[in-house]
């Protein structure tokens, strides 16, 4: 049986692990050179911080996912730098390209997909200035480079990768200018009961945020950016505060983020249906709870299957797995699988208080300024994408087709969640009625030169 | 802008050209990491007059990043090594 | 609901017939199934092009290049029609004489195209390598956005008066010998006429009637690249037809050759990388400086294809009050807003200007040994 496991983050190292303890010997494709994911990703060769440096709270879990990661490399047919950069459902085939050339068809009878997860933005006048990064980019530069996006950066958005970022900006140097959540603080403690069902992972949000307190790092709570301000590079961030007062305050680089969105391109190319979650505010891919798509032979995990964070996806990453294996009628471990089942139910309802708790600005999305930039790659702006929704165009892919909105090199990976927001606005519907843009091969750009067969 | 070495720079130097011009790097730098903390202040422009971009998200996915690399074709800039030598050439 | 004229199908010819005859007082209902140019029309290569076509439709191009050169005024819209030319390379001296043939036969209905010889056409293009021997350049040719035509023209139908219906598939087709009695969400419509522009779907219409056709899909497989500095204002195709390629002024190339697929089992058409690396190559082998590019989508749709590549365009022979309009086999979006145009004749002067002959249905149903 051919298994192919796309993705070497927490799910896809936990994924490969139970096929591997079942006998089974994936194809695992990973795109970057060594796997480890966001939250854990390793530096190249030649960095030496420890763990504890890296990862702080999370280098336990850390440690044992490299050393996991480590241990499967060699047991399955690991394929590190390289894309897949399309499906074909029908003859089960996936098309991948090697670092940034060889082409190659990986045939599979299943499936399962670990793709991960991105920052979901919120556009401002100023985004595309050089220093604005996202949230998650601040945080590889830091992790994964030894750098800071700047000396002194603010921070903004919502959710806990704002506050852990700028801790982590903090400690290093390069203290923030400001700290700038989009959500009131009691929007945020009316959570705190239901996020207690990860005890341990509440407390030590709570501990950040007073770490960044005592160290004095500017926050606000409530406010709105309005504007980053610069003109070769982001010099000043323009925002409001609770009591609408404006202000200006100086800085070298903005990093912007409000939670995370699935990258699930490759579900949708594998004919996965997908569906609205409000409360995530996100479109996820169709699937059950151990991770089995309605497409035969497709499974996904971690947050390409719906932001669960790097814990659930650790557990979801197995449960796929097992769930497969099941399905293949091969051995599988009915004990873990009856644990894994419960810790998912658990982390599903702390999940739900953290959404609740650090929502997506939709109504910020939805009055953006008709100047702004809504997709950075064709520069098209809020105002082009409501000429589109004027010009009739009743959901995403046809205002795609009327602006160009999401027709650039990153095929709205970016674009896509603000401008839902603005469409829906203009055309006094909800956000799930405009759908979602449809995902088209290549997943990422592809050279036209192509290596000689 | 400029992206500034914080942690971990004890790391040997090489020195690879952006534009015809040398630039100095280090190991394990990131083509991007590399320009920004040299003060190119952007890796690429955009197409459609709005200045120049330095990338976004750091993690191969905004597609805000790509630059020529002299033998290796097109590149992302955040996703692609830093060699000695190399030849990077702005788009 | 009552109509004169029911309409399935919201593509390019649907629509531009809705307008045509919305124009004239006529009370028209379009039935589309998704959305008004979705398929052929809305994700075809947008080739404004009567280069190359055989000469039996060529009075059918001539007319609707006639309605493109008004269609800002005709939709109230920009399309971003814009008659850039249209450059057919020859890429050997064979292909040199398919082109200076085809020529001497344009000339006779009116079209005249010019032949640029290998010096002239080295010095005109100077990003063409040397496999361009060649080409024929059709100036009043040129190019639209697919992805606006369908709607423009339908939202200028609606102005005019019709009623366009989306998500409105066709579920129930009868005629009782006076009028049409369709089904579509629920809903019954009757009209005297009816227009059948359901693309390669149109193949069952003609059936549900007793006129089978032999149509197949056809899926051109599209791409394009990222922004690039605008080096090209004409839109190029080859003799043979397996690269057709374009540059809008933002700098995407678009181009195209070779076939997409499409899966029944969950109804989508897809590109085909191997199509698509073909494409690729070819387009290199013409504009060199291409091989520094990405591509950043691609795309197909579904047409409908006929085996002697005509499309099937005129009267039933069955069914009064019935006039066919599918098929055109990837070369439809051009004439698109002339097809509408003739639609409308037929139903309103019973005559048209264009000859359809060759286009008569009856070459597949009444000819003894048709398919």
């Amino acid at each position: 049986m051919k298994v192919v496991v796309v993705g070497a983050g927490p799910a896809g190292i936990r994924a490969v692990e139970q096929l591997v303890r079942a006998g089974v010997t994936p194809t695992w494709i990973e795109e970057s050179p060594d796997g480890g994911g966001r939250i854990t990703q390793r530096p190249p060769a030649g960095f030496t911080r420890s763990a504890a440096a890296l990862y702080g709270a999370d280098a336990g879990r850390a440690r044992r996912l490299h050393a996991t990661l480590d241990a499967m490399k060699p047991r399955t047919d690991w394929r590190p730098d390289t894309l897949v950069w399309n499906i074909r459902p029908q003859d089960r085939v996936l098309h991948t390209q090697t670092d940034g050339a060889a082409q190659a068809e990986v045939p599979y009878d299943a499936l399962i997909l670990c793709t991960g997860a991105m920052d979901r933005v919120l556009p401002l006048p100023g985004w595309t200035l050089p220093g604005v990064t996202t949230l998650g980019g601040a945080q590889v530069a830091l992790k994964a480079q030894g750098v800071g996006i700047g000396a002194k950066p603010i921070l903004v958005g919502t959710g806990p990768l704002l506050w852990l970022t700028a801790l982590q900006y903090a400690k290093a140097g390069a203290k923030p200018a400001l700290v700038l959540d989009t959500t009131p603080f009691l929007t945020k403690a009316w959570q705190a009961a239901g996020m207690m069902w990860n005890a341990p992972t509440f407390l030590r949000g709570i501990g950040i945020m007073a770490a960044l307190r005592l160290r004095g790092v500017p926050i606000a709570e409530d406010a709105t950016p309005l504007a980053i301000e610069g003109v070769e590079g982001a010099t000043a961030l323009h925002w409001r505060d609770a009591a609408w007062k404006e202000h200006v305050t100086p800085c070298d680089a903005v990093a912007l983020g409000w939670g995370l969105k699935p990258e699930s391109q490759l579900a949708d190319l594998a004919g996965v249906p997908f569906d609205y979650d409000a409360l995530q505010h996100n479109w996820v891919p169709r699937r059950d709870a151990a991770g089995r798509a309605p497409v035969a032979g497709v499974y996904m995990a971690g947050d390409g299957a719906g932001i669960g964070g790097a814990e659930v996806a650790e557990l979801s990453g197995a449960r796929a797995a097992l769930a497969l294996l099941a399905d293949a009628k091969l051995p599988s471990d009915a004990a873990l699988t009856a644990h894994l089942d419960g810790r998912l139910r658990t982390e599903a309802r702390f999940r739900a208080a953290l959404e609740r708790a650090f929502p997506y600005p939709a109504k910020l999305a939805a009055r953006m300024e008709d100047s702004t930039p809504v997709c950075r790659c064709e520069v098209i702006t809020a105002g082009e994408l409501r000429a589109a929704a004027a010009a009739d165009a009743p959901e995403m892919n046809r205002a795609k087709a009327f602006s160009r909105i999401g027709m650039g090199r990153c095929q709205g990976r970016l674009c896509g969640t603000p401008a839902a927001e603005v469409l829906a606005s203009a055309l006094g519907v909800t956000v799930a009625e405009v759908g979602r843009l449809r995902g088209q091969p290549p997943v990422k750009p592809i050279p036209l030169q192509q290596p000689a067969a | 802008m400029t992206a500034t070495r914080l942690l971990d720079q004890d790391r040997p130097g090489l020195i690879f050209t952006v534009d015809g011009v040398e630039v100095p790097a280090r190991q394990g730098d990131t083509l991007l990491t590399a320009m920004l903390t040299a003060g190119l202040g952007h890796v690429r422009t955009s197409e459609f007059g709005d200045g120049g971009r330095a990338g976004f998200c750091w993690m191969g996915a905004c597609q805000d990043c790509w630059v020529q690399v002299a033998g290796q074709g097109i590149r992302r800039a955040c996703t692609t090594l830093v060699q000695p030598g190399l030849e990077v050439i702005r788009r | 609901m009552q109509a004169d004229v029911l309409i399935v199908g919201g593509g390019g010819a649907g629509c531009s017939a809705a307008l045509h005859l919305a124009k004239r007082g006529v009370r028209v209902v379009l039935l589309e199934r998704g959305l008004v140019g979705s398929q052929a029309t809305g994700v075809n290569y947008g080739g404004v092009r009567q280069q190359g076509r055989h000469p039996a439709g060529i009075p059918l191009a001539r007319k609707s290049r006639e309605i493109w050169s008004r269609i800002t005024e005709l939709t109230g819209a920009d399309v971003e029609f814009d008659p850039c030319g249209h450059l057919k390379l020859a890429r050997s001296e064979a292909e040199e004489a398919e082109l200076l043939r085809w020529n001497a036969l344009a000339a006779e209905h009116g079209l005249h195209p010019r032949m640029i010889g290998r010096n002239a056409i080295r010095e005109r293009f100077p990003h063409f390598s040397d496999v361009v021997i060649g080409g024929s350049l059709m100036e009043e040719d040129g190019s639209a956005n697919p992805r606006l035509l369908a709607p423009a023209l339908a939202r200028a139908a609606r102005a005019a008066g019709a009623t366009i219906l989306e998500h409105h598939a066709v579920t129930e087709l009868a005629h009782d010998g006076a009028a049409f009695d369709v089904r579509a969400n629920g809903t019954h419509f009757t009209a005297p006429w009816l227009l059948n522009c359901a693309g390669f779907w149109g193949g069952a219409i003609a059936a549900r009637f007793g006129e089978p056709v032999p149509v197949e899909k056809l899926h051109p497989n599209m791409l394009v690249t990222e922004p690039l500095p605008y080096f090209l204002r004409e839109s190029l195709g080859v003799v043979g037809g397996d690269l057709y390629l374009r540059q809008i002024p933002r700098g995407n190339v678009i181009f195209g050759g070779g076939r997409g697929e499409s899966d029944a089992a969950i109804s989508v058409t897809r590109p085909r990388p191997e199509a698509a690396f073909g494409a690729m190559q070819r387009a290199i082998a013409v504009i060199p400086r291409l091989a520094h590019a990405m591509v950043i989508r691609s795309w197909t749709g579904t047409d409908g294809e006929m085996p002697d590549h005509f499309p099937v365009l005129g009267p039933s022979r069955t069914t009064p009050g019935l006039v066919h309009a599918f098929g055109f086999c990837g070369e439809g979006f051009q004439t698109g807003p002339g097809v509408g145009a003739v639609l409308s004749e037929l139903v309103m002067d019973g005559a048209t200007d264009v000859p359809l002959e060759a286009f008569d249905i009856g070459r597949f149903t009444a000819a003894p040994g048709a398919v």
